[in-house]
């Protein structure tokens, strides 16, 4: 063992007595069924200076072993299921059942207006809403859709991007309403525009304001919701569009660059910020090479940081990541099979050193999960935690020639693909010029080519195929929920003050045109009652909307 | 014969854009000419562009749900320009129990998660009508 080596090991125990001094481990002593005790963490024979520099210890720079040193000894990651019914007061039940049966964390999905930034009774809204999750138009939805959840109590993941400045403003006008203040908020905004231009398709303003409103959040939320991660870095959907493995870790560290260097530009610095960054990825089904994902994701960020941003705490080093498994590779053909597919793709984000996790449910590629569907993807991440013993020590893979041999090679080429990224002049440019939606596409086409050519099999769908009667019980939303919905606004508009909405409004207006933060005025306008579909609109008015370029 | 000529469109407010870009793709492999539209198009949009293009075949997808409300929309403005001939293909997630709601709407064949790409290039090949 390198002296220094041996330095920094003595330091980190160090560390850990500290913390366990404080907050102990789930048990005192860790073992194996059949008795054999398990440490925090296994270290090779002789740790060389290679070691130390590419792997080193869990909790330490470069963070490949993990972003903390005891990980799911001290604590499991957060069991986080994404969901939002049609109507507030609908998804507000389900979160109480969630959170009834062990939950730890809420995820609300919001429908296509809410996320688009359009009321439900707007024209394009006929036929989306409360489809694919909860329709918010105001904050007297999201007054319903949180009704008894203490806010101090839970911590909240939204995913929500373009209008994400609005919906953390109505959360924050909620906690007040509770008496529970800003800073005790603990919870996650998506909040990532630029996956949105080049694969999941919710943007609303062009490039330039939005990366604005980003870095107003960050700026906000340094000052007055410090435990909010205000953004949340997602490959997930990347993945999703048809990226491979090393593509998501590529382009989703490309588009943490573009945000840590609009924030610079805007004159924020990094460690204000960086600590509240998070991320969030994608768990696919080709196990060992997802687990070297994650890890290479962690060392490389820690390095961009580092090295190319001068960020000097450890938490702007560090990847904090949520992981959902992955949807497409769900099958329509024999369902039931899906439920071993999540679990497998689960355990990789688990070996991976996941923060938080949702699991699928196997009915998705037939329609919104159903409530058993959706108990037995939670059970999943509940016997991977509590019966099979990967979680007694930290990361346990490491040392594996494969998964760190994979782990180099994913580093390698997504870093070749950023200094393609970095000539083109930053993420910002490539979405705009296209090469990451045609990258992308290109990948998506060569896997379905791959799939129907059998060089790749998926059971049920390419071989091993049965006959089979499709499925009934599945979840429908009731169309009704638009008109219930429309009923709800125009009352809305009945019954508050029209002049203090207005004049929040063009309050909004002038920020935005004065270049001013504008999280304060969004915050007076959800206050008012202004609706998400007004707001937005106000900011349209200034910013214009975004047109897509042709990619195919 | 002249190439067949497809449109690709994403009718609603659904992002998920994978599956349209690949059917995109293998059709244009196999010979067709391809028009895609881009995301967030209404009925009327679709329909318009559909005409002006003068497509033998419409590919729509949805992944959000919608399909039950935006498909029969398409299918009425169709029926309302006189353009009933244009062949009329769905996809994305659309479940098993609204298909024969979507073929009486008249949609022409329904191609839910799985499909074979192959297979949509031999359906279009043997019900598109080239006037």
């Amino acid at each position: 063992m390198s002296k220094s080596f041996s330095e920094q090991l003595m330091a980190w125990q160090a560390g850990v007595d500290k913390m366990l001094a404080k907050r102990p481990e789930r048990k005192d002593e860790f073992s194996t069924l059949s008795g054999l005790p398990v440490e925090r963490v296994y270290l090779p024979g002789s740790p060389d200076e290679a070691y130390a520099a590419d792997l080193g210890l869990p909790g330490d720079y470069p963070y490949t072993r993990g972003v903390q040193p005891t990980m799911y000894r001290g604590r499991l990651w957060t069991m986080r299921q994404y969901a939002g019914f049609a109507s507030a007061a609908e998804s507000n039940r389900r979160y109480r059942y969630l959170l009834e049966q062990g939950q730890t964390g809420l995820s609300v999905a919001f429908d296509l207006p809410t996320q688009i930034g359009y009321d439900a009774d707007h024209e394009l809204a006929q036929g989306e809403v409360g489809k694919v999750g909860v329709s918010i138009s105001s904050l007297k939805d999201m007054e319903t859709l949180f009704d008894q959840i203490p806010l101090d109590k839970v911590s909240t993941s939204m995913t929500i991007n373009a209008p994400a400045g609005i919906l953390l403003a109505m959360y924050i006008a909620v906690a007040e309403k509770q008496g529970v203040e800003s800073s005790a908020l603990r919870g996650t905004i998506q909040n990532d525009i630029l996956k949105e231009y080049s694969s999941r398709g919710t943007y609303i303003f062009p490039p330039k304001p939005s990366m604005r409103i980003i870095t107003n959040i960050f700026e906000y939320c340094a000052a007055e919701v410090p435990m909010w991660n205000t953004i949340s870095i997602s490959g997930y959907h990347i993945r999703e569009a048809g990226s491979s493995a090393v593509q998501e870790v590529a382009f989703t560290l490309a588009n943490g660059m573009a945000y840590v260097q609009a924030a610079l530009d805007a004159g924020l610095e990094v460690d204000k910020f960086g600590p509240r960054l998070s991320f969030f990825f994608n768990a696919h089904s080709d196990f060992l090479e997802e687990v070297a994902k994650y890890r290479a994701a962690r060392r490389m960020w820690a390095r961009i940081m580092k090295e190319r941003f001068g960020a000097a705490n450890p938490k702007s080093q560090m990847v904090r990541f949520h992981t959902q498994t992955a949807g497409c590779s769900l099958t329509a053909q024999q369902p039931t099979n899906n439920i071993v597919r999540v679990a497998f793709q689960a355990m990789s984000a688990v070996l991976g050193g996941t923060q938080s996790l949702h699991t699928n449910s196997m009915d998705e590629a037939l329609s919104l999960p159903t409530t058993e569907a959706v108990t037995i993807a939670l059970r999943t991440q509940q016997v991977i935690g509590y019966e099979t013993g990967v979680t007694d020590t930290v990361d346990p893979l490491a040392g594996s020639y494969y998964i760190e041999h994979l782990t180099d090679e994913i580093e390698q080429k997504a870093n070749e693909y950023i200094a393609t990224i970095d000539e083109m002049g930053g993420a910002v440019e490539a979405v705009e010029q296209g090469y990451i939606q045609r990258e992308i596409q290109e990948a998506a086409y060569q896997y379905q080519r791959a799939v129907e050519e059998k060089e790749r099999i998926v059971v049920g769908v390419n071989q091993f195929q049965s006959e089979e009667k499709p499925p009934s019980d599945i979840l429908r939303v009731d169309p009704k929920v638009r008109e219930e919905q429309m009923a709800a606004l125009e009352a809305l508009k009945a019954e508050r003050d029209g002049k203090a909405v207005e004049a929040a409004l063009g309050e909004l207006r002038e920020a935005a045109i004065n270049d001013a933060n504008l999280m304060p005025h969004i915050l007076t306008c959800v206050k008012t009652y202004a609706t998400l579909g007004e707001i937005c609109d106000t900011l349209r008015g200034v910013f214009g909307e975004y047109q897509a370029p042709t990619t195919i | 014969m002249r190439k067949i000529r497809v449109l690709a469109a994403k009718p609603g407010l659904d992002g998920h854009d994978r599956g349209v870009k690949v059917i995109a793709a293998a059709l244009r492999d196999a010979g067709m000419e391809v028009i895609y539209t881009g995301l967030r198009q209404t009925p009327e949009q679709i329909v318009n562009t559909a005409l002006q293009e003068d497509v033998d075949v419409i590919a729509l997808s949805i992944l959000s749900g919608a399909h039950d409300y935006l498909f029969p929309q398409v299918m009425k403005l169709l029926e309302e320009r006189e353009a009933g001939d244009i062949l009329v293909m769905g996809g994305g997630v659309i479940p098993e129990e609204d298909v024969p709601a979507m073929k009486e709407a008249g949609i022409a064949e329904i191609c839910g998660p799985g499909t074979n790409t192959q297979d949509i290039v031999k359906f279009i090949q043997e019900n598109v009508k080239l006037s």
